[in-house]
């Protein structure tokens, strides 16, 4: 019945119904390494239930105490020196085999990738995900854009809210990171100590690594075809750690570049109509956490808050409240409304904006292409 | 009592030492190891519903995508609550009854070496309980996980992990008290001619496990300590800004976390080495090799914590060194199996409820052994850690490792312990309804986790593909519970019946069943002298020169019986024990015990109530200490 159950378990494994976050279909080199281990290892495991659990099956039947037998005493063996000593080299053989290529594969995939890499440190926040393309300028929230065929080197680090880096301004220095930049006293970066631990998976192009506060963590992935990988926090975060997802949006190269270009481009300050109303509102509300580059306040300053994600292309991004809201109005509407409610321990309060601010608002951001 | 009580003056004595040793009130005052085991056990499985019904509410919410029967507050609380009912006030309760129940009976002792102390312990782990419980009508239970990671425990603005870090260190203390106790009494109370390799392996296990918690709890008290003055105090253990490290909590959690698991499993794996002899009518096959194993696991189970940790960013040389060490660890476990497979083979098995619950431990644990494995297939881990793979894996370490082989215990010495049988058709219906319905729950797991599910989210949408598996994880969990139903109905059930007083209803090989069944206060009238590895087979078997066993003509035989009638040739001891001096009931350990929860909610609430729970508790010390032995 167990062989049973799990002969049923490999075959609904084989065929995984639509699993978009598998880590049994790995989608680029990194992830493969991974599944390439964990497959042998796998079959192994199975030879090894199969004998076991096939001698324990087998035994219970044969020895089983019969119905009308006479009760039969058993000769009293004690045991047997050779067959211990058997059964603890042969394990430790099959071990030791499993142990080569492990080892190998870990100091493998610890390596810093060499030759053509895209660097891109990662930002963990309750409960969202932001990219920091350094060099770029390019700052967004929830969708870690990457080209193919290119090994991606990830710089994790986990922070608090209002985690005081500076947004990437124009013309001004790459955007410090937060866990690799402090105050010159070698103090740890402000606001560090609101973070958490979180951990960044996207399976089907790499395993997990952590996010860890007082760590500079490291991974490279790499998507051979373009696609969009589904991603999500793995390590408990907190009240809303089921919705901190994200996902990897892998382009041919020259669909990269054009996406570069695109997210470099400061956001129009001109509007009209109702989206110049929610520019109002948003200069007098939003601008305490989220940034908009290219937008200036009623004095002319740069709208550089960080607390939460970097709007300059909001609608350029698919989803929103750590990837698990389509950035649709009707969306924004309700989390504009009352974030709270849909979000349980969220740092974005609700303003109280009346309704048609609300509209106001949503115009504007619609114009953040 | 069955001393002959000797009234005392004792002008002035508050509480006058209590004599009663039956009636509801006994239970308060007993220091018979038997009735603390009985009262852990019942106390234990009093946890086990509860967080049972907390495992039931989490899969109903998981059961179908985008489910919001809980919100994630609520869900929080439930699996860590869960995670922490299990472990410390299930298992590990369960796992003190049987060793405080059957140690001093399996060695031939009277009582374990320190009766009012085991008092104590049980009535630290009771309060300890019922302190972590209150917190949910006192702001909120814990809700960072039963792992607690900092800095997430300590940024939580609930009280939750303040009840977490003050509950388990009542546990602890209870713990580190039990361990003690039990270890000296293996050590120093053993009848004549029990020398250690005489010893059954549930004892050898028992002591491995009392040292594994002496060492281990140490560690996370510390890690408690420190949490708690950061939650408390202002403190910055686990506080980056301020040069802590939330990687040191990780690093004293599961230093003590990981020889947990084996403080978990090595009783199961005891009972079941107990009963497959039994029940397959010959000695465990390599009894030295099951007992070094035991010891092995118990000291590379320090060396290999850092496997919970392969994703924290730990190094290449860590990860390396872990990896190994887990391995290795493999090895003698899989030795202990490959032994009881020896036992098995060419016995004369007889499938009552125990065995099959021993046989059913085997099977299951071999799978979440060998999932075991490819967690330490590192770069695989990093795929599997925190997500439903490892849910799976240890459910099958300690649901049908630790729950199955607890559940054999229970079958085999309820008519040990209560004088009655259970019922075997119950048993049966309860084995197999268990067996189904823990492999629908946990086995689908690991699919969900391979295919993306992580740990400890209170939702997941449809669009992750997962929906199947989590109903058919969901259905089988309420088979677990109705199989448990199934339990309760045989256990009250068997109450009904008159009690019935064979002793060896199994036809056994230890001491324990040398007594009658349930034992007298005093376990054995004349205390036993062992000759040999499963001593009382050898008083009813002997071997032929021919290597046929034959029982042994009636008269030599080891029947209750027979213990009492040499009970007349010593002048000083009368029939039915009651010259035999047992120690008498006591107060106090229960009144020191009292004030832990007293201090415990001073911490949170308000400092008075610290000092009326430590007058409480030294009051109780005191007296303990001053009180004469009899009155």
């Amino acid at each position: 019945m167990v062989l049973g159950l799990v002969a049923l378990a490999l075959v609904a494994a084989a065929c995984a119904p639509n699993a978009t976050q598998s880590a049994l279909e790995p989608r680029g080199p990194y992830a493969q390494k991974s599944y390439d281990l964990f497959v042998p290892v796998f079959w192994v495991a199975v030879a090894i239930f199969v004998v076991v659990e096939g001698l324990l099956v087998l035994f219970v039947f044969r020895y089983r105490h019969r119905r009308n037998q006479t009760p039969r005493i058993p000769a009293q063996v004690h045991g047997n020196t050779r067959l211990e000593i058997a059964w603890t080299i042969l394990p430790t053989l099959i071990l030791a085999g499993v142990a080569v290529p492990t080892i190998a594969t870990i100091w493998d995939l610890a390596a810093k990738p060499t030759g053509d890499v895209l660097e891109v440190n990662v930002l963990a926040h309750q409960w969202w995900w932001e990219f920091d393309y350094p060099g770029q300028q390019i700052l967004t929230a929830n969708e870690l854009h990457i080209p193919t065929g290119r090994p991606v080197y990830l710089t994790l680090c986990a922070v608090g809210f209002g985690y005081g880096t500076p947004v990437p301004s124009q013309g001004g220095p790459p955007a410090p990171n937060a866990c690799q930049t402090g105050p010159p006293d070698g103090q740890p970066p402000a606001g560090i100590g609101g973070a958490v631990i979180h951990s960044f998976w996207v399976p089907e192009l790499a395993g997990t690594q952590d996010v860890v506060p007082d760590l500079t963590n490291h991974l490279t992935i790499q998507a051979d075809e373009p696609g969009v990988y589904d991603g999500q926090c793995k390590e408990f975060c907190g009240l809303s750690h089921a919705y901190m997802k994200f996902r990897v949006v892998a382009h041919t190269p020259e669909d990269f570049d054009r996406w570069m270009a695109d997210q470099k481009a400061p956001a129009s300050p001109d509007v009209s109509g109702p989206a110049e109303a929610g520019k109002r509102v948003f200069l007098e509300t939003c601008i305490a956490c989220h940034a908009v580059a290219g937008l200036e306040t009623a004095n002319g300053q740069p709208v550089l808050a960080n607390g939460g994600p970097n709007l300059t292309h909001l609608m350029s991004r698919d989803c929103f409240r750590g990837c698990t809201l389509a950035t649709t109005d009707a969306n924004l509407r309700r989390w504009i409304e009352n974030p709270r409610a849909i979000e349980a321990g969220s740092f974005m309060p609700d303003y109280g904006l009346s309704s048609d601010e609300i509209d106001q608002v949503v115009a504007f951001l619609k114009t953040l292409e | 009592m069955a001393s002959v009580s000797v009234p005392a003056e004792r002008p002035g004595g508050l509480l006058r030492r209590p004599h009663a040793t039956t009636g509801f009130w006994s239970w308060f005052t007993t220091v018979d190891h038997k009735k603390i085991g009985i009262l852990y056990g019942i106390t234990a499985f009093a946890f086990f519903l509860i967080g049972g019904t907390e495992a039931l509410l989490i899969r109903a919410q998981l059961a179908r995508p985008d489910q919001t029967i809980l919100e994630p507050a609520v869900y929080n609380e439930l699996f860590t609550m869960h995670g922490i009912t299990m472990v410390f006030l299930v298992v590990m309760p369960l796992s003190a009854a049987f060793f405080n129940y059957l140690l001093p009976l399996m060695i031939g002792a009277r009582d374990v070496v320190f009766p009012r102390l085991n008092a104590f312990s049980y009535w630290a782990f009771l309060f300890a309980g019922l302190f972590i419980y209150s917190s949910w009508f006192l702001g909120g239970a814990p809700n960072g996980g039963w792992f607690g990671y900092a800095p997430n425990s300590v940024l939580d603005p609930t009280r939750g992990m303040t009840f977490y870090a003050i509950g388990l260190l009542i546990t602890g203390i209870a713990s580190t008290v039990s361990a003690i106790n039990l270890a000296v009494t293996i050590l120093n109370m053993r009848a004549p001619g029990m020398t250690l390799f005489r010893m059954p392996v549930f004892v050898w296990m028992g002591l491995v496990v009392q040292l594994l918690l002496a060492f281990s709890l140490p560690v996370i008290t510390i890690g408690l300590v420190e949490l708690l003055f950061d939650r408390m105090f202002g403190t910055h253990f686990f506080d980056v800004a301020a040069g802590g490290s939330p990687v040191l909590w990780q690093h004293l959690f599961w230093l003590f976390g990981h020889p947990e698991v084996y403080i978990l499993v090595l009783p199961a794996m005891g009972i079941v080495s107990e009963i497959l002899p039994v029940f397959a009518r010959k000695p465990l096959f390599g009894y030295q090799f099951v007992v070094f194993s035991g010891i092995a696991i118990g000291f590379i189970g320090f060396g290999v914590w850092a496997h919970h940790m392969f994703a924290v960013g730990l190094g290449p040389v860590a990860n390396t060194a872990f990896a190994v060490s887990t391995m290795i660890i493999a090895i003698p476990t899989g030795v202990k199996i490959f032994n009881w497979l020896g036992t098995l083979w060419n016995g004369d098995l007889r499938f009552a409820t125990p065995m099959l619950f021993s046989i059913g431990f085997i099977a299951m644990f071999v799978i979440g052994g060998l999932s075991g494995v490819t967690h330490a297939v590192v770069p695989s881990d990093y795929q599997q850690t925190d997500t439903y793979y490892i849910v799976a894996h240890f459910h099958y370490v300690l649901f049908g490792g630790a729950i199955f082989g607890l559940f054999a215990g229970i079958y085999y010495w309820w008519p040990k312990v209560f004088g009655r049988m259970l019922s075997e058709t119950g048993g049966k219906v309860n084995f197999w309804l268990m067996l189904i319905g823990f492999n629908l729950t946990f086995g689908p797991m690991h699919i969900l986790g391979l295919q993306g599910m992580p740990r400890r989210i209170q939702s997941y949408p449809a669009s992750l593909g997962l929906s199947f598996w989590n109903m058919v994880s969901s259905v089988g969990a309420f088979v677990i519970a109705l199989s448990v139903l199934v339990f309760l109905v045989n256990a009250i059930a068997s109450f009904r019946k008159p009690k019935r007083m064979e002793a060896d209803p199994w036809d056994a090989r230890t001491l324990e069943w040398a007594t009658s069944s349930p034992p007298p206060d005093y376990n054995f009238e004349e205390i036993p002298v062992v000759h040999s590895l499963d001593d009382l087979w050898h008083r009813k078997y002997a071997e032929t020169e021919g290597g046929r066993v034959v029982p042994v003509a009636a008269g030599g035989s080891g029947e209750p019986a027979a213990v009492g009638e040499h009970a007349g040739e010593h002048g000083a001891i009368g029939g039915g024990g009651h010259a035999i001096h047992m120690p008498s009931p006591s107060y106090f350990p229960l009144i020191a015990a009292a004030g832990f929860p007293v201090i415990g909610y001073g911490l949170i609430f308000g400092v008075p109530a610290v000092a009326v729970g430590l007058v409480v508790t030294l009051a109780g010390f005191f007296g303990w200490a001053l009180e004469p032995s009899s009155e």
